[in-house]
């Protein structure tokens, strides 16, 4: 693009008028997907061209729906958390967390201290790692390889992390309605430090190689430009409103786990254009590694998940059995491996025959977990923006209704409005910043 | 610290807009619940959940207010699209999921389901085991599974 064809910023967004074709000329329909390399995912965008400038446009969604919402009403209630993996597959952990918080304040529980903080660290962990994504794909379509590599390359040793935590890099189910899936596995700390260090490599590397350069700029400085009421009148959340000046976020407006305890600041914008939201997310991800660090320091020890009593490690418990010392081990449950998979907490299946039975109970149909009448919405800051489950609940053991409210579907009934009246290549910036993710848009 | 509001589908409108003139800048969800299954006349539940955002602090200036109508499949309430602009979205949403008609959008389109889909997926008396693909073999499964035959709560075919 060379710099005559580039129009002085104010003129690029008209309010409507100016968008007629003069008469000797003929728009274009142009269908933009559903299998597009720019546009993630499965989406189409319908677009009406004069010559290389949008007249108007239509997106068009649903290719990757995948009926979340009615399998969610035929699952017992924990069976849903593997189905909230695919909502955001980006960001799998905090979907987990968010569904099960909505549960838990259905059936009026709360989760340990030390619990908190584990999924607190799981949503940060992967609040960098969609950050990281977004940032390295949208610059990939601006034909930035390199930072995609390097920021890909830092979001593989969080995925490790992850895999350590939850025992699978993008299908986590981490998070259980009354705990998590298990305490941290050892060693967990110095490697997440390990990995922010190099997360902060990259980025400032990519910082270096974006933020002064004038090719990414010409692409994302004044396009994809929303006002801040026009973002909340289509309710936009997350980095994308905040980007516009607006510095709402879940976390401060609605504090949930102990998102309150911790000292973070909630970067915003001032333009709301692509070049304030790349801005923002990599402003977002060194907050986010804050955090992970404050919890580090502030987690107590204690039990992790509902359930387990006074917990002693297998193998201690297996010496002092065969020794015969059975006084000391009447009552306490043995702590197991980390991985191993389950619904209910796994110390407790494998140590004691009540939680073994809990466990059997839980997983038979008809049995299991039973959620009092009622219906609640529940809203986390999600990558995206605000995440809520509404979850409705008839008092029997599986989800009477699932909603879930995903966070990019607002931003992606605003894409008309800051594409209309630009140029065709700023589709590629505005819609890698909008960070869409098919898997929770289509659900 | 959620304010749930019960009223008329008739009146939907207006006490949203209300709620607008009064600074509920921000329609945070619409969605509908079906309650058939339990029995309820009229079926369905539709929750509209509006927050009030300061923009200068981010903070939300009034308690989030729920408005719940309950309506059946005539086309009584009508479109809040001019009010919120993301409620053209959502409103074809619940459309497309519940078959709720807006009485002020008699040609309404589907958003997540295809065109010549025929049926409301998420009313609970749409089978979940039901098969309409627009490409590949278009047959019923054979023998499909009722895993929960003690306590339907969706219906199976």
């Amino acid at each position: 693009m060379s710099k005559e064809n580039i129009l002085p910023r104010d003129s690029r967004f008209p309010s409507g008028e100016a968008r007629e074709t003069s008469d000797d000329r003929t728009a274009l329909m142009l269908n933009m997907g559903p299998s597009h390399p720019a546009m993630h995912g499965v989406i189409r965008l319908l677009l009406e061209l004069d010559g290389e400038r949008i007249k108007s446009s239509e997106v068009e969604i649903g290719y990757l729906h995948r009926a979340f919402e009615k399998h969610a009403e035929a699952e017992p209630w924990n069976n849903v958390v593997p189905w909230t993996d695919r909502l955001n597959y980006v960001s799998p952990l905090i979907n987990n967390v968010a569904y099960c918080l909505a549960v838990e304040k259905l059936a009026g529980v709360t989760v340990p201290e030390r619990g908190q903080y584990l999924r607190v660290v799981a949503s940060e962990v992967s609040r960098v790692t969609d950050h990281l994504t977004c940032v390295a794909a949208s610059a990939m379509e601006l034909g930035a390889f390199t930072v995609f590599l390097y920021l890909v390359k830092a979001r593989e040793y969080l995925y490790q992390l992850v895999d350590d935590l939850a025992g699978a890099r993008v299908t986590t189910s981490y998070a259980r309605v009354g705990g998590v899936k298990a305490d941290l596995p050892p060693g967990f700390e110095a490697k997440c430090r390990a990995a922010f260090a190099i997360v902060r490599e990259s980025i400032r590397d990519s910082d270096k190689l974006l933020t002064k350069n004038r090719i990414f700029m010409d692409r994302v400085e004044g396009t994809g430009v929303i006002s801040p009421e026009d973002a909340v009148a289509y309710g936009i959340t997350g980095p994308f409103l905040r980007s516009t000046g607006v510095p709402y976020d879940v976390r401060r407006a609605h504090p949930y786990l102990v998102y309150d305890r911790l000292d973070f600041e909630i970067p915003v914008g001032s333009k709301g254009d692509n070049f304030d939201r790349y801005l923002l997310r990599l402003a977002e991800t060194e907050q986010s590694m804050r955090i992970v660090e404050q919890c580090f320091k502030l987690m107590p020890e204690g039990r992790h998940s509902l359930g387990p009593k006074d917990m002693l490690d297998a193998s201690e418990m297996q010496d002092l059995g065969k020794a015969g010392r059975i006084s000391e081990i009447a009552g306490k449950t043995a702590r197991t491996c980390q991985t191993l998979e389950g619904v209910d907490c796994k110390e407790e299946v494998y140590g004691s025959i009540e939680g073994l039975m809990n466990q059997f109970e839980g997983v038979m149909w008809t049995w299991g977990l039973k959620v009092p009448a009622g219906d609640v919405y529940v809203p986390v800051e999600g990558a995206n923006g605000e995440l809520g489950f509404f979850v409705v609940s008839d008092g029997g053991s599986r989800p009477y209704r699932v909603r879930c409210r995903p966070p990019c579907l607002f931003t992606m009934a605003a894409l008309p409005r800051m594409i209309d009246g630009g140029w065709v290549a700023d589709i590629i910036a505005t819609f890698g910043s909008v960070n869409m993710i098919a898997g929770e848009l289509d659900r | 610290m959620i304010e749930t509001k019960n009223i008329e589908p008739s009146a939907a409108l207006e006490v949203l807009k209300d709620l607008k003139d009064s600074g509920y800048n921000m329609l945070v969800d619409l969605t509908a619940v079906d309650h058939s299954s339990q029995g309820r006349v009229p079926r369905f539940e539709v929750v509209y959940r509006v927050a009030s955002l300061d923009l200068k602090t981010g903070l939300e200036s009034a308690p989030r207010v729920e408005v719940r109508c309950e309506v059946g499949t005539e086309p009584v309430l009508r479109s809040v699209r001019a009010l919120w602009p993301i409620a053209d979205w959502l409103e074809r949403e619940v459309w497309d999921m519940f078959g709720i008609r807006f009485a002020d959008r008699p040609d309404i389109k589907r958003l997540l389901m295809y065109e010549e889909f025929v049926g409301h997926p998420l009313r609970k008396d749409y089978p979940i085991s039901k098969r309409q693909p627009l490409i590949g073999p278009k047959a019923e499964p054979a023998e499909p599974v009722n895993l929960n035959k003690d306590k339907p709560r969706v219906a199976y075919e």
